[in-house]
């Protein structure tokens, strides 16, 4: 066990993982490797790469027990893609995999019953939510799940430090030889980001899809020189539960609260000039700052060169009224940005290296301006929790959290101070997602604290007049009102490991009793 | 005072505590306390109810809460007014004006 | 000091999750309600509820009103016995018809402060008026107590008594409003205008509040934070009134320091409620954000 540079503890060595890197700081590691090449093979004319089946298709890539399989999470809640496979895979008697998805969540739920039946027995993943979550946290897997950002995703299969086997990618539509993507057909997602990685660097592709349209498909999110083969099959996923209809914005005057006061951050803070850019995640106030900053970029006539994630409705609407020149596109949570992805040239698909590698030649988080980030628990170190809960169940995901921060020039944290009874602001976060050195602002309804780290910005925001606290000030605001919560027992086993995005271990999480 | 019926206060909303009381065939105080943040003030809000019942002089009682992440301001109030209905008595503000830190 | 009035915020005083933080929203008070929002099935809980909330939570220096119920139900005095220990800043009298009205219940503030250990007079009044009568005994009400410190028109329960209804032009209200406007600056009190009901018409109440502060109502009633924003706004001072009210200070500071009896601006004789007007202005500013160096120099 060794101690981390913020202070977490963490094993030297895991069982079944290897080694483990302590956290330094945010761009203290130097990589020394090269990029990992996938098995080259060959393709003849003639050969076809449809099959009838999953079944099939597991078979023909000679998938065998102790491989690792991939997914990517562009279908959300509305995936069918995951328990698919897994029980075909299931059925075939092949054991102690390791599940290599981009995210899971709550429709994941069986691979808690293919985690008992030993098909199972390793899980990376950026989330996890619902059941599956709550087993994991409760000691279900004998190996700790590897948790990692988008961008350390891409980073540790760049590098070979996730060997992908074999992925099988749900996709909207492809041609009969791989040309595929993810914004034309019965069940479209938008980008598929995520997904290219996998594309790229798998020993073997396999493209499951709802969709065949003629040849060349092109262009393509995923090209036909790096699919092996093709399943059709009758749905991929719910249309609803992959991109919902346009997101409404939120009308609860909490969420307008923090909002108003995060657009007045930004406004202040000198980083809204023209050709700026900013990526906001997709909750209820995240969307109203757009709403709010919208307004002054029209007033004082300043246009984005790009908005950058993530992207929703209102994004595009920025594109569409000339406010945005770009959307650099990872990922869409709507119907709309889902469109507009395959309409127009300026809404550009990027994956998530591009995205967010910090072990690349310089990912675009690097050139972001602002970024708007939530937190379910942030400490007075300003440590981020995106992962746990206060009861410590794991319920969210790393994501491209710890990589905007990171990048951008002003990150700020936008949440209510109190959730129902629940503090968000506290001593000790349950679990690290995000250093605190790479938070600059925590936006709470009832008050604002900026890192003492700058200086220069609380300088420009005691200009205005914002509500602003130390963030050890708001933490006893939050207790004085709620009360001190008892702290959450955890068992002494670690059931998830926490990589920063460069691939150090920040934290651990350990099993609720 | 002296619970002689079934009573309730309070509502499943967020924020709020669904409290209900009634006589206690066993005698002594019995709390049933379902809380979405049982973990964090299951505790606490046994605390309040305690006390709350103590300063009542109500000892003989049954208590099931259903809490939604009342603070205790709010577990307190919905309480008193659930004892009240089901003592059907008036509240005595005079003295429990007199009992606050506050 | 002049006391900024601008938003009085409603809220049902039976519901925890908005008596716990009403007060973040920037409303200059907050109102709970132990009368028409709540039924009658309630009347206790939501009593039990706003006294403790009152006792405990820290509301932040934002004014603390309670409406109690009127003085036709059998629920006021408790309602009295209650709040005023748990001390509010205001107590709201709903259905005001005569002065008597008033002094009924600042019997009743006065006995329970006494019994509660309150210095006497703590607990300020305030007289909604509801009914034509109200608005026939308008000043009356006004300077029936030292204890008032504002009349509020409340318009649904008006109209209806007048036999008519509401309109967005406000026709019918409008000898009300002048009457109550004038017993209130004839009284040397708050006048304080009626609520606006639609939440999702910004033009709607961005008129209304533009018609009543012209008439001269120091703020209004709102039942949804985001009509806050929209209040503040038009009674934000603009940059003119804001310079000439700096000037007026100057002037005044000036004569002080000289030891003039008289303050002059421009030639002109300055007197005492001009002076007021421009405290009044610097204040209204400062609220909305400006910052104003008092120094001498503006800096926005």
């Amino acid at each position: 066990m060794s101690e981390n540079k913020i202070g977490r503890e963490i094993p030297d060595y895991i069982e079944n993982i290897g080694e483990l890197k302590p956290y330094e700081s945010p761009f203290a590691y130097q990589p020394t490797t090269r990029k990992f090449g996938r098995k080259i093979s060959k393709t003849v004319p003639g050969q076809s790469k449809l099959l009838n089946s999953i079944e099939e298709a597991i078979i023909r890539t000679g998938l065998k027990d102790g491989m690792t399989i991939s997914f990517h999470h562009h279908f959300r809640t509305g995936d069918y893609v995951v328990n698919m496979v897994m029980d075909a895979i299931a059925k075939l008697g092949i054991k102690n995999l390791t599940v290599a998805a981009s995210s899971l969540n709550d429709v994941h739920a069986p691979l808690i019953g293919h985690i008992k039946n030993g098909v199972v027995t390793k899980i990376e993943t950026s989330g996890l939510r619902g059941p599956l979550a709550y087993e994991v946290s409760k000691g279900l897997l004998d190996t700790p799940v590897i948790i990692r950002s988008h961008g350390g995703r891409a980073r540790a299969i760049e590098s070979g430090e996730l060997k992908i086997d074999v992925a099988f990618l749900g996709v909207s539509c492809t041609d009969i030889y791989g040309n595929a993507n993810g914004y034309n057909g019965k069940s479209i997602c938008g980008s598929l980001g995520y997904a290219k990685m996998d594309a790229q660097y798998a020993d073997q592709v396999v493209l499951i899809t709802d969709t065949l349209v003629d040849y060349p498909n092109v262009p393509a999110s995923i090209l036909q020189s790096d699919v092996d083969y093709i399943v059709k099959v009758d749905a991929i996923g719910n249309p609803e539960g992959i991109s919902s209809g346009a997101i409404r914005l939120t009308k609860n005057p909490r969420e307008l609260l923090i909002a108003k006061y995060a657009a007045k951050v930004i406004e202040a803070s000198g980083y809204l000039k023209p050709g700026f850019s900013m990526q906001c995640g997709s909750g209820g106030a995240s969307l109203a700052v757009i709403r709010y900053i919208k307004e002054k970029m029209i007033e004082d006539n300043i246009k984005a060169s790009f908005f950058l994630g993530g992207i929703t409705g209102s994004s595009v609407e920025l594109l569409n009224e000339g406010l945005t020149k770009k959307l650099l596109d990872v990922q869409d949570f709507d119907l709309i940005a889902a469109k507009s992805i395959g309409e127009n040239p300026n809404h550009f698909e990027i994956d998530a290296s591009y995205y967010a590698n910090p072990h690349n030649k310089g990912c675009a988080a690097n050139l972001l301006d602002v970024v708007i980030l939530s937190a379910l628990e942030v400490d007075t170190d300003f440590n981020v929790n995106v992962m746990t809960g206060s009861d410590g169940v794991i319920r969210g995901a790393s994501g491209g959290h710890c990589d905007t921060a990171a990048g951008a020039k002003l990150s700020i944290i936008v949440a209510p101070l109190i959730r129902g009874r629940i503090p968000t602001i506290i001593d000790r976060v349950n679990t690290v997602i995000t250093p605190g050195e790479t938070i600059d602002v925590v936006v709470t309804d009832r008050g604002i604290a900026v890192n003492p780290l700058r200086k220069d910005l609380i300088k420009k925001l005691r200009k205005t007049n914002l509500p602003l606290f130390t963030i050890d000030q708001l933490k006893e605001k939050a207790e004085k009102i709620t009360g001190k919560p008892e702290p959450i027992e955890f068992g002494d086993k670690i059931v998830g490991v926490v990589e920063y995005r460069d691939g150090t271990i920040i934290d651990v999480i350990r099993q609720v009793k | 005072m002296e619970i002689k019926t079934a009573a309730t206060a309070g509502t499943l909303e967020s924020s709020d505590a669904l409290i209900s009381v009634e006589p206690n065939s066993k005698n002594g105080i019995e709390i049933e306390l379902n809380s979405s943040v049982k973990k964090q003030y299951g505790k606490q809000i046994k605390k309040v109810i305690i006390e709350t019942l103590n300063s009542l002089g109500v000892k003989n009682v049954t208590v099931h809460v259903d809490d939604k992440g009342a603070l205790d301001c709010v577990i307190r109030a919905r309480l008193q007014t659930a004892i009240i209905r089901a003592a059907k008595a008036k509240f005595n503000w005079e003295e429990d004006d007199a009992k606050c830190i506050n | 000091m002049y006391k900024l009035r601008r938003t009085m915020m409603f809220l049902p005083g039976n519901n925890p999750a908005m008596v716990k933080d009403a007060h973040i929203y920037g409303a200059d008070s907050i109102m709970f309600d132990l009368e028409d929002a709540i039924s009658v099935y309630e009347k206790d809980a939501a009593r039990l509820l706003v006294y403790n909330a009152l006792k405990t939570i820290d509301y932040e220096g934002t004014e603390t009103v309670v409406r109690i119920n009127g003085l036709d139900t059998p629920y006021w005095r408790e309602d009295l016995e209650a709040i005023v220990r748990a001390k509010p800043d205001v107590i709201r009298i709903p259905k005001t018809q005569t002065a008597r009205d008033v002094e009924k219940v600042e019997k009743v503030v006065e006995e329970v402060e006494r019994k509660a250990g309150i210095p006497v007079g703590t607990t300020k009044l305030m007289a909604a008026i509801e009914s034509a009568m109200g608005v026939i005994n308008a000043y009356e009400i006004a300077s029936s107590s030292k204890r008032l410190m504002g009349i509020a028109l409340s318009a649904e329960d008006f109209v209806t008594d007048m036999k008519t209804t509401r309109s967005l032009e406000g026709t019918e209200l409008l000898l009300a409003r002048e009457k109550i406007v004038l017993a209130a600056r004839a009284a040397g009190i708050y006048a304080l205008d009626t609520v606006f009901s639609d939440v999702n018409d910004d033009e709607g109440l961005a008129n209304e509040v533009r018609l009543i502060k012209q008439m001269g109502f120091d703020g209004k009633s709102i039942i949804n934070p985001r009509q806050i924003a929209i209040v503040n706004k038009i009674y934000t001072p603009t940059q003119k009134e804001i310079e000439k009210s700096l000037r007026v200070i100057h002037a005044s500071e000036d004569a002080k320091k000289k030891g003039l009896g008289v303050v002059s601006l421009n030639g002109k004789m300055v007197d005492k409620p001009i002076i007021e007007r421009a405290r009044r202005v610097l204040t209204l500013a400062k609220a909305s954000g400006l910052s104003i160096d008092e120094g001498g120099e503006e800096l926005v």
